[in-house]
């Protein structure tokens, strides 16, 4: 077995804890730094009760221990990513950005993997994204028909969204929409995030509405047949359950996203889908250049 | 023995949008924000149903842009102010916020679901910075108890709000529910309460006078009663209650008339009643502003609004998850198949 390429993660909130139970399941990653700022947090302790090396000196960590690691997955907020994307590019340290910070390319790896390595810096756009954007591309015949308008509205339940998703709602939907122009070149699009707190949660749903000059349904269903299968490669609970189907002259379709469950219950298909994204992305350039 | 001020705030031109699917014209907001100038109103709210920010194919888009309604407002209200309603999650800083602001509104309604006021924080924060007034508004509160509401509005008084408006947005509570909420609120903050009504029970001016009569010290009404679903607090029923119980508003008394007959004129078709489907929107706690929605896919699907409702109610399903409506749809025409 080859041997495994050793990263850290920033962040130790909802998306920093799921994403790291998936490095410890992968084959070609190990995580040797779980870096926050608070020992007691509930992610640090399940860290710590998995046996992996704890910090709570935050990127100051990373900087006194750059030999420990060869690259970093961000998980704190667009804000923080922001300043800590300095200091990684002054460590030479290359990262995938999973808050919306967006300062390096957008990525979607059912439509392309970025090469993070090449890049030093590729964004995960955010859960809503990583949803919708495939769909959206497909409905648009990938990439390559004219559309109007294109709008996704995810559902989350509310405990899934901890304190830095909540304080970056404005960057979710600024980025959310920023990947989903670049993907599907749509004249006008639109990104809507409702929080729900039901008990028992609700799964994450996300609908992608869309305005078309002509509409082709039964092109625009076999390109989502297509797309769904390469996403479900990657995040095995990714579900068209409405759809596609004509609604009051737009275009719906409807995703669900039950999560592994790694961290938070499946109901946490949004902590799912972005770092299964983001893993997906990880390990590519891991079998790429390190596992020579 | 001196009458006690309550301020009014009229979300005639906004929350009368949904009963005619986003469509104000110029000449509609023109004609309304005259004559409620006139009439004194304190306090004018213009926009899409669901606020800046929300003109979309999930809620159904404005005929006018936000920026076309609000400088059409702005213009025709001299001495009433000028508010909006605004979302986190469909409105942001920098897109709607910020030109807004710009538009001159005077009153900012920061708006959440009644378990969620931290998505608000940012935004509330960031006009207390600037100086201008804004209110936090926790909606659809019936589905949370008295001390949820509390914890949530504390939140938002931390935040710099100048008061706290809770919602009834699915027209779902009974006076003594009113009591109780804003009697705990009164005496767990420092700042303004206010509540806002729907009619799906046909309390909506009993709740409202109720609120006051506990301490609020705000409530919304609308001219004819026009608002989502089975419509608002009857604004020309609630001011000739409160100056029998001797409450001040300076509401022009005959300007108010006019008001509601503008607005009979112009949309009588539309302007609320109870009707069954939102008496059944009400009872089971669902967001008034999906009843032009399930209607519409009730008659497509040939199944019940009722069914629909039902099954929303069930769900838990919030303000701003119109998309579920078609799910719903779905597994219910597919049950009965």
């Amino acid at each position: 077995m080859t041997k495994k390429i050793p990263i850290a993660i920033l962040g130790t909130g909802n998306i920093g804890t799921d994403l790291l139970i998936k490095v410890l399941k992968s084959s070609y990653l190990e995580c040797v730094a779980f870096v926050g700022r608070n020992l007691n947090s509930s992610g640090m302790l399940r860290a710590a009760s998995l046996g992996v090396n704890i910090s709570d000196k935050g990127i100051i960590y990373l900087e006194e221990n750059k030999r420990l690691y060869d690259f970093v997955f961000d998980a704190t907020s667009a804000k923080s990513h922001l300043i800590n994307s300095k200091v990684f590019s002054k460590l030479k340290k290359k990262v995938i950005d999973l808050t919306p910070a967006k300062i390096g390319p957008m990525c979607v790896p059912s439509i392309s993997v970025s090469d993070f390595v090449e890049h030093g810096n590729v964004n995960m756009i955010s859960c809503g994204g990583q949803a919708s954007i495939p769909i959206a591309y497909a409905i648009t015949n990938f990439g390559k028909d004219d559309v109007e308008y294109i709008e996704v509205v995810s559902n989350i339940a509310s405990r899934s969204a901890g304190p830095a998703t909540r304080q970056n709602l404005d960057e979710y939907i600024s980025t959310t929409e920023k990947g989903l122009s670049f993907f599907t070149n749509a004249k006008k699009v639109k990104a809507i995030l409702n929080l729900n707190p039901a008990e028992p949660a609700i799964d994450m749903q996300t609908t992608i509405l869309a305005k078309l000059k002509k509409t082709n349904l039964s092109e625009i269903k076999s390109n989502i047949d297509k797309i769904e299968k390469i996403v479900k490669t990657y995040v095995p609970g990714y579900k068209v359950i409405v759809g596609p189907l004509i609604d009051d002259s737009r275009v719906f379709v409807t995703v669900k996203v039950k999560g592994l469950g790694d961290y938070l219950p499946s109901f946490a298909g949004n902590l799912d889908i972005i770092n299964c994204a983001a893993i997906a992305v990880a390990e590519s350039s891991a079998k790429k250049y390190y596992g020579k | 023995m001196e009458s006690k001020k309550i301020l009014i705030s009229d979300p005639t031109l906004r929350d009368g949008s949904h009963a005619i699917k986003h469509k104000f014209s110029k000449d509609d907001i023109s004609n309304y924000c005259k004559l409620a100038d006139k009439a004194r109103i304190p306090i004018v709210e213009v926009g899409h149903g669901n606020g800046i920010g929300a003109s979309s194919l999930q809620l159904g888009e404005s005929l006018l842009s936000d920026f076309d309604m609000l400088s059409t407002a702005r213009k025709n209200l001299k001495k009433s102010k000028l508010g909006v309603h605004v979302i986190p999650g469909f409105a942001t800083i920098d897109k709607d916020i910020l030109p807004a602001v710009d538009v001159g509104v005077d009153v900012f309604r920061i708006a959440t679901h009644c378990t969620e006021s931290d998505l608000s924080e940012r935004h509330i924060s960031f006009l207390r910075k600037k100086n201008l007034e804004v209110w936090g508004c926790l909606m659809m509160a019936h589905m949370v108890d008295t001390e949820t509401l509390i914890d949530q509005a504390k939140k938002i008084e931390n935040y710099g709000a100048d008061g706290v408006i809770f919602m009834d947005s699915a027209g779902s509570f009974i006076p003594n529910q009113i009591k109780e909420r804003v009697e705990g609120l009164v005496s767990e903050l420092n700042i303004m309460v206010g509540f806002h009504g729907h009619n799906n029970l046909n309390l909506a001016v009993a709740n409202s006078l109720e609120a006051i009569q506990s301490g609020a010290t705000l409530v919304d009404a609308c001219s004819a009663g026009f608002g989502a679903g089975a419509g608002n607090t009857q604004l020309e029923v609630l001011i000739p209650v409160l100056l029998k119980q001797n409450f001040d508003t300076n509401i022009d008394f005959n300007g108010l008339l006019d008001l509601a007959e503008f607005v009979i004129s112009k949309f009588g078709k539309s302007t609320s009643s109870v009707h069954i489907d939102s008496m059944i929107s009400g009872y089971y706690g669902v967001f008034s502003g999906f009843l032009v929605p399930v209607r519409r896919v009730a008659l497509e699907y040939k199944i019940s609004p009722i069914d629909i409702f039902k099954e929303l109610g069930r769900r838990n399903i919030i303000a701003g998850q119109e998309d579920l409506i078609i799910e719903v749809a779905n597994s219910i025409r597919d049950k009965s198949k």
